[in-house]
């Protein structure tokens, strides 16, 4: 056990390195002089020489790679070079609550919508009802994210006029009921794919259990059927689901920047969409970072919790 | 024979029913708002029923109508692309040519302008036909590329194992660190937008998925008697590979490369609805949608709905034929 987790830590690291230096030499790539893009055209040529020793441009890759990590692991993530100029670690963690809330919260509505509908499809396999609920999942996963998101905004923010749009209530405000009714649109929106995803695997993983001989001894015993479903069925069924939960969070980090530039919330998604399209460097090496390094923790961490729900893993898998 | 006929009949009058409200619904001049969603659903919910009637009775049971509604669909994109300089289309990309046509005029099936015009006037058919040539350009460039790389790294990673194994999988595992769209963003803060470079960044994301599978594929057939009977015959190492496992191997990719490309054209569609993909005026899906955005799509929703329905079907379409595909051609049905 302690072999496999020093093994697996010691992969994570080496990986982190090597996505940290790959962001890194992204500038080494970048077209143009960021110290003409800092200072505007028409400088004498020892203005950007200098901007570019201070900058630490001119030193050689790698020891700037070993400062910028260095200052990485003690929280210092460099300066925007656009102005103004604001710390790229402040910027960072002022974002990083936004994008966290609209995830879980879309998450949660996604489980909350899917475990229901999953198990009424699975009980009434082939039913009506079922296939109507297969036929929508699966058109509801070839609908990307910000065409689901504009639709939503078009029916509920602009004809109906239930929610807002363009505007955030930070948690820390007080306003709880404010704060939920302006992410719940943005959360519905991450949800509705994952939402699909989770009830078709669900679905199936449901059906092969409730086939199963302690499905019918319960049956037998005369367990209603709510209770059956959720006290036996839902545990064993739900491996799949905790896997794709951990493959999907690529998709949930995606589908969040997407909502956040749709809605135009203060998140990491519209922070780097910004930095991207203003070509502000360090602060998209530092957000890409920062997302990297919460991505892999938390896929190490769901690795490790398949063996709380399926004690046959606890050997086996590797 | 003389009871089934009136049946076929009907279904065959059914589906073409169910297109004829369809196109009515899309035209401004016989419904009120309201009505026309009601009306296109109806349509839609008839052809689905209708059709799929009309090709059991012509097919046998065994016919699958969202499939060959998916292929037709892919088909006549596929022409329409190949065509598009032929076709009789509207205006897509000079404004200087479209200063007499309508603005922002709503789709009419029966008009010169059948989806419509955009705010420059510009024919919303012509610019979702060339928006397709992009997409489909981009999205499957990228797929052959990422194939063909991830799935020779991954059939070599499987074959000889050890070492080598272990070297590729914490690349592909560096490669899976970062989400997806995060990469995407971050290469295209360094990228000129070209479809050239556009299709090399989607190609990196096809490549772990590739190499995962052609590894795990490769790992299943190489224990197996053929593959041990040719290694005792004495056959190189290379044509193992290519005669003996390649041939086991490119199915399953296959079916994988089939729901990559969809998942590919929405990349791309993200990309450009955030303006870091394809710049206007070229028109494609994605930023034909972000002309859409703010307050232009309250007064005129086609602008967003005409491509997002392209967008829909073509990812719909792929994401069918891809699924079934792999559940005939996957010996492992490996999820991404």
């Amino acid at each position: 056990m302690i072999r496999r987790l020093t093994l697996r830590v010691g992969e994570m690291v080496l990986v982190l390195l090597i996505v940290s230096l790959g962001v890194f030499a992204l500038v080494a790539l970048l077209p143009g002089d960021p110290a003409v893009a800092i200072l505007g055209e028409g400088h004498a040529a020892s203005d950007y020489d200098n901007l570019r020793t201070e900058l630490g441009l001119n030193d050689p890759l790698l020891s700037r790679y070993a400062d910028w990590l260095g200052g990485a692991l003690t929280g210092d993530l460099g300066r925007s070079v656009v102005p103004p100029q604001s710390d790229v670690t402040d910027r960072v963690v002022s974002a990083l609550p936004v994008s966290v809330e609209i995830a879980v919260l879309g998450l949660l509505i996604a489980l909350l919508v899917a475990v229901p509908l999953a198990m009424w499809s699975a009980y009434h396999e082939d039913g009506w009802l079922d296939r109507v609920i297969s036929a929508g999942t699966f058109a509801v996963l070839s609908v990307p994210g910000f065409l689901a998101g504009l639709l939503l905004i078009m029916v509920f923010v602009n004809t109906l006029g239930w929610f807002p749009r363009s505007e955030w209530v930070r948690l820390g405000d007080g306003d709880l009921l404010g704060n939920v009714h302006h992410a719940f649109l943005p959360a519905l929106t991450v949800a509705l794919v994952e939402l699909a995803m989770f009830t078709r695997v669900l679905r199936s993983d449901l059906i092969v259990t409730l086939r199963e001989d302690f499905i019918l001894a319960a049956r037998a015993k005369g367990m209603p059927p709510l209770r059956i479903l959720f006290a036996d069925a839902l545990r064993p069924s739900s491996f799949s689901l905790v896997t794709l939960m951990g493959l999907s969070l690529g998709r949930l980090i995606g589908s969040t920047v997407i909502v956040e530039y749709l809605f135009s919330l203060p998140g990491m998604g519209s922070l780097v969409v910004n930095a991207a399209n203003q070509g502000d460097f360090p602060m998209v090496q530092g957000a890409v970072l920062v997302i990297a390094v919460i991505y892999v923790l938390i896929n190490a961490g769901i690795d490790l919790s398949y063996g709380y729900l399926d004690p046959r893993t606890r050997k086996a898998h590797v | 024979m003389s009871r089934t006929l009136p049946k076929t009949l009907l279904s065959a009058v059914g589906f073409v029913a169910g297109i004829a409200l369809i196109l009515l619904s899309a035209s401004p001049d016989y419904f009120v708002t309201a009505l026309r969603l009601v009306v296109a659903v109806a349509g839609v919910a008839l052809m689905i029923v209708s059709g799929s009637a009309l090709g059991k009775r012509l097919f046998g049971d065994d016919f699958d109508f969202s499939f060959w509604f998916s292929v037709t669909w892919l088909v006549l994109l596929g022409l329409a692309v190949a065509l598009a300089a032929w076709l009789p289309l509207g205006e897509h990309i000079d404004v200087a040519n479209s200063l007499d046509q309508p603005i922002n005029a709503s789709p009419d099936p029966f008009s010169a302008n059948p989806l419509g015009t955009n705010l420059f006037g510009l024919d919303l058919l012509a610019r979702s036909v060339y928006g397709a040539r992009s997409s489909l350009v981009i999205a499957v460039t990228a797929v052959v590329i990422g194939t063909v790389i991830g799935g020779a790294i991954g059939m070599v990673a499987g074959y000889f194992q050890k070492s080598v194994d272990r070297v590729v999988g914490i690349f592909t595992n560096s490669l899976l660190a970062v989400p997806p769209l995060i990469l995407l963003i971050a290469l295209a803060t360094v990228l000129e937008p070209k479809i050239r470079n556009i299709a090399f960044a989607l190609s990196l994301l096809t490549i772990p998925g590739m190499v995962r599978l052609a590894r795990a594929t490769t790992m299943l057939y190489a224990p197996r008697e053929f593959v041990v009977a040719a290694r005792a015959l004495g056959a190189t190492r290379a044509r193992i590979l290519f005669r003996e496992l390649l041939p086991n191997v490119l199915l399953p990719i296959l079916s994988l490369a089939i729901v990559m490309i969809s998942i590919l054209i929405v990349a791309e569609a993200s990309l450009s609805f955030l303006g870091l993909g394809i710049e206007p005026p070229e028109p494609t899906w994605g930023n034909m949608i972000a002309e859409g955005e703010g307050s232009v799509f309250e007064d005129y929703p086609h602008i967003v709905l005409v491509p997002g329905a392209f967008l829909f079907l073509t990812v719909f379409a792929f994401n069918l034929v891809g699924e079934k595909a792999r559940r005939r051609w996957d010996p492992r049905s490996v999820k991404l």
